[in-house]
């Protein structure tokens, strides 16, 4: 009684659970390296797989063996030149000759390596930004499809069957076969007539037996044949091809530390991964200011440090310019600003009055992120009272507070809210 | 006969003629097996079961995940192929056949796993002894499904905890000899039963007035427990570690158990592999003598059996140990010889084997030894040399490696013996054993390290101690001995 099993359709996985039991085991390090990842990355290459390494003594499972030392004897093949009582001097290292007793085992590396895949990836920067699970799901699909119509193959489901275009196939197939035998026929048929005229039975019993034959072909010319069926054909499109430019704003004024930087570069990373679902393609200014305003690449941006005042106004007028300039049309503009608050005289007031009246009404959300410091009184920025304000009245402009990472998602709430609905 | 097929291509329709073509030659090899299950699986699939040691499941655990990620680069990396075949012990024997394999792969593996282990896993005494083939897969089951019902009960990190203990003692957790099998619940009653009985007949109220002896219970010596020292730390644990609940002494079982049921792969791996190698080669040949498979497939067959079969050079780069296929493949195929083509020497050192039917033989060894045994039963003079054996003598006092014997005239038995030794269970795990449980005191366990010839342990020995502490939850203590002397500071672990 033997039995043969085709196993590989079954599932991949059987290790997954196990692998994730691993990752859990070495949170610590994995989140680590997730971190240092997310220092190094540029926001749109921010999704991917990475690698993560664990020493080897911290993975190691212990168990009773026999270490080096004391006396022993092992046997080793392949000798050629040794004679009994022969003197070796001592290998240098571990394991001497290497006995296959289990005293080495170390393969060198001192550390052990593994890949994080995207999704464990991202799962972790999300588990560390706190993201509730709708928008998990809606930042964790890589891309959305809709399956449109496309003309038509010739294999396909049975309910796919377009009949008309079979029936046209089949149409056109007869014609052209039948064509050519209806030639034949009449060829016959002329040179039966005059063979039996000229009375030439013979000829003209051939002749005939000739048409006979072409009958019977034009009849096995069968009304269907497997090649005439056509299937209607459908592909997978992504979805709408629409566009979107992200301003990043950053205050980079000495009091912004690099804690609060990495707090910007998550905050902005969340708006550029929900911007990526939602549109084709994505661009990203990046402005920076102290008392004035630049554009800057995003290296720049995030680790070139600047020392001087804060005037943020300056900030919000080079955003428009350059929105005004590139993407006045066929663009949904996002901007994100990212600061500690240190605004001073009347440049909380003409900020707020200028994004009210000028960037609000030319973009789609705009978010704002204040950069507390943890040790310090909580006590309200000008800033932020301004801005307190303009987003009393508007739905699209959304502010938020936030010392730690856990924080920065309430301010994309809303965002997320209306655009999964 | 004309050949099954030609070329490398398989489907299902020719795995099954393959199948039938060796079952036919095995079975006048007179190979006993079991009922046989053969599964086409995927690299990645093959993977997975690398990662649980080659079991169709197992429960959930890091280290697996960890085993998995690093055969997975591995073999990403091209640093290592994944092996042709798993095979499981049991019944029916289930082996694993890559999709990749080409058609003369599989009936080669088919040979080797479905007949050649099979055979074995049936016919080997430790197998018979210690493993129930018809009843490890429903085991597994069960450890699987338990110890996921555990940690949704008790959380992952709790039943992690136990796990990892119970690993870290995984050589500590066999049993080597039998123990009495638990009577059933009706022999038990029948038995007390009985004893009952007895007393009643014997029974005198006269006894009852005789004056008692000054006997005070509280000046009679403790009595040490256990009695004898325990060398199974994991069942001393399960049995009567004080603090454990009891889905963590069910935890504790179900490591135990699995490790009891690879404790014979580990003692046989020569004997298991030669065995398999030695059958795939004869049956394929016969095979091939018969007119079923052609010249190119036993081209092919024979560049994968010679690979199988190839010992390095201890100075080799490439030099892994001692290969077990190659020594294993090597002891048949000579013992066969023995058999049928003795010269003098072989008289003179196998003189009831040499000339014997060699089926018989062969069938015999298979059945009796490990590879201890084995290897001191049979190894000839001839593969010694062949193999280019030598022993060397590492001894801590001297400052050179001897060159302890070769294969001479005067080194074979010593050679021999050494070999032997090196392929003994107490050579590859050390002698650790419950010896005190101070049920009376602080309940603290001491385990005694019987240390030979100087030979210390790693300094892993700690964390295992802080492991077992862990199950034990009183304090744990190590101590060494050697020649009835305690050697060094026992190595301390309180709660």
């Amino acid at each position: 009684m033997h039995q043969l099993i085709d196993r590989r359709q079954n599932g991949r996985g059987k290790s997954a659970v196990n692998r994730e039991r691993f990752l859990r085991r070495y949170k610590t390090q994995v989140r680590d390296a997730v971190k240092r990842m997310v220092g190094e990355r540029r926001l749109a290459d921010m999704e991917q797989g990475g690698q993560v390494s664990v020493p080897k003594k911290d993975i190691a499972e212990p168990s009773f063996g026999f270490g080096s030392g004391g006396d022993r004897e092992f046997v080793l093949p392949g000798n050629r030149k040794y004679v009994t009582d022969d003197r070796i001097p001592r290998p240098d290292g571990a394991a001497g000759g290497g006995g296959n007793d289990g005293t080495g085992g170390g393969d060198g590396d001192d550390a052990f390596v593994f890949s994080l895949s995207r999704e464990e990836f991202m799962q972790i920067f999300f588990d560390d930004l706190e993201l509730p699970h709708l928008a998990r799901t809606e930042l964790g699909r890589t891309e959305r499809y809709k399956s449109v119509r496309a003309g038509y193959t010739r294999s396909g489901s049975p309910s796919n069957l377009s009949v008309i275009r079979t029936l046209t196939q089949s149409l056109g197939r007869r014609v052209a076969l039948r064509g050519s035998l209806a030639r034949d026929a009449a060829v016959a048929e002329a040179a039966f007539k005059t063979a039996s005229a000229v009375g030439h039975a013979e000829q003209a019993a051939a002749f005939d037996d000739e048409l006979r034959r072409i009958e019977r072909r034009r009849r096995g010319v069968p009304f269907l044949d497997d090649t005439d069926l056509r299937y209607r054909n459908r592909v997978e499109r992504p979805e709408p091809i629409a566009r979107a430019a992200m301003f990043c704003l950053m205050d980079v004024s000495a009091s912004m530390d690099e804690n609060k930087k990495d707090l910007a570069k998550r905050f902005f990373t969340l708006l550029y991964l929900f911007l990526t679902r939602k549109y084709r393609e994505v661009e990203l200014v990046f402005i920076r200011h102290t008392d004035d305003a630049e554009e800057v690449d995003e290296e720049t941006f995030f680790h070139d440090p600047r020392s001087g005042g804060t005037v943020v106004y300056s900030a919000l007028e080079l955003a428009d310019k350059i929105r005004t300039a590139r993407y006045a049309t066929g663009w949904n503009v996002y901007a994100a600003q990212a600061s500690d608050g240190d605004a001073f005289g009347a440049d909380p007031a003409r900020s707020a009055r200028f994004l009210r009246e000028k960037l609000l009404p030319a973009t789609r959300y705009c978010t704002y992120l204040e950069l507390a410091d943890p040790s310090g009184f909580s006590q309200q920025s000008s800033l932020w009272t301004e801005y307190a304000r303009v987003a009393e009245g508007h739905d699209n402009f959304a502010i938020r507070r936030a010392t730690s990472r856990d924080q920065i998602y309430p301010v994309f709430r809303e965002l997320f809210r209306k655009e999964s609905q | 006969m004309t050949p099954i097929s030609h070329g490398a291509d398989w489907d299902f329709e020719l795995l099954e003629r393959y199948d039938t073509a060796i079952a036919a030659v095995a079975a006048d090899f007179g190979l006993d097996t079991y009922p046989n299950q053969i599964e086409i699986i995927t690299s990645e699939q093959m993977l997975d079961a690398y990662a649980s040691s080659g079991l169709p499941l197992g429960y959930p655990h890091w280290s697996y995940g960890k085993e998995f990620i690093r055969n997975e680069q591995a073999y990403r990396r091209g640093m290592q192929g994944l092996a042709y075949e798993i095979v499981i012990n049991s019944d029916p024997c289930i082996a694993y056949l890559m999709e990749e394999n080409t058609m003369t792969t599989q009936a080669l593996v088919i040979a080797h796993a479905s007949y050649g282990h099979n055979s074995f896993f049936k016919g080997n005494h430790l197998f018979r002894q210690w493993t129930a083939a018809d009843a490890i897969l429903d085991y597994l089951v069960f450890a699987r499904r338990y110890v996921m019902e555990c940690e949704e009960r008790h959380g992952n990190d709790a039943v992690e905890e136990v796990i990892d203990a119970c690993h870290a003692l995984m050589m500590h957790g066999v049993d080597r000899y039998r123990r009495p099998a638990p009577q059933t619940l009706k022999a038990e009653t029948a038995r007390l039963a009985e004893r009952e009985a007895h007393r009643e007949r014997q029974f005198n109220d006269l006894w009852r007035t005789l004056p008692e002896r000054g006997a005070d219970p509280a000046s009679a010596p403790k009595k040490a427990f256990p009695a004898e020292p325990q060398e199974n730390i994991l069942y001393f644990v399960e049995k009567y570690s004080p603090k454990l609940e009891q889905w963590q002494r069910e935890l504790v079982r179900i490591v135990r158990k699995l490790s009891q049921y690879f404790y014979p792969q580990a003692q046989t791996k020569v004997m298991n592999e030669g065995w398999a190698t030695f059958w795939h080669y004869t049956i394929l040949n016969k095979l091939h003598e018969q007119g079923q498979v052609d010249d190119g497939f036993m081209l092919e067959f024979l560049k994968s059996h010679t690979n199988v079969v190839a010992q390095m050079p201890f100075d080799s780069q490439a030099y892994g140990g001692i290969n077990p296929y190659a020594l294993g493949f090597a002891m048949f195929s000579d013992l066969r010889r023995i058999c049928e083509r003795p010269d003098a020497e072989d008289r003179a050192w196998f003189p009831q084997i040499a000339g014997s039917d060699w089926q018989k033989t062969l069938d015999f060894a298979m059945r009796n030894f490990k590879d201890e045994s084995f290897i001191a039963q049979y190894l000839s003079p001839r593969l010694m040399r062949e193999f280019r054996l030598f022993a060397i003598a590492d001894y801590q006092d001297e400052n050179y490696l001897i060159v302890d014997s070769i294969h001479d005239e005067h080194g074979y038995r010593r050679l021999r013996k050494l070999l032997s030794q090196q392929h003994a269970q107490e050579m590859r795990v050390p002698d650790v054993q419950v010896a005190r449980y101070d049920r009376d005191g602080d309940r603290s366990l001491t385990l005694r390290h019987v240390r030979h010839r100087g030979r210390p342990l790693t300094e892993a020995a700690a964390a295992v101690v802080s492991h077992l502490q862990r199950l034990w939850g009183f304090p744990v203590r190590l101590e060494t001995w050697e020649n009835d002397a305690r050697v060094g500071e026992p190595l301390e672990c309180a709660a």
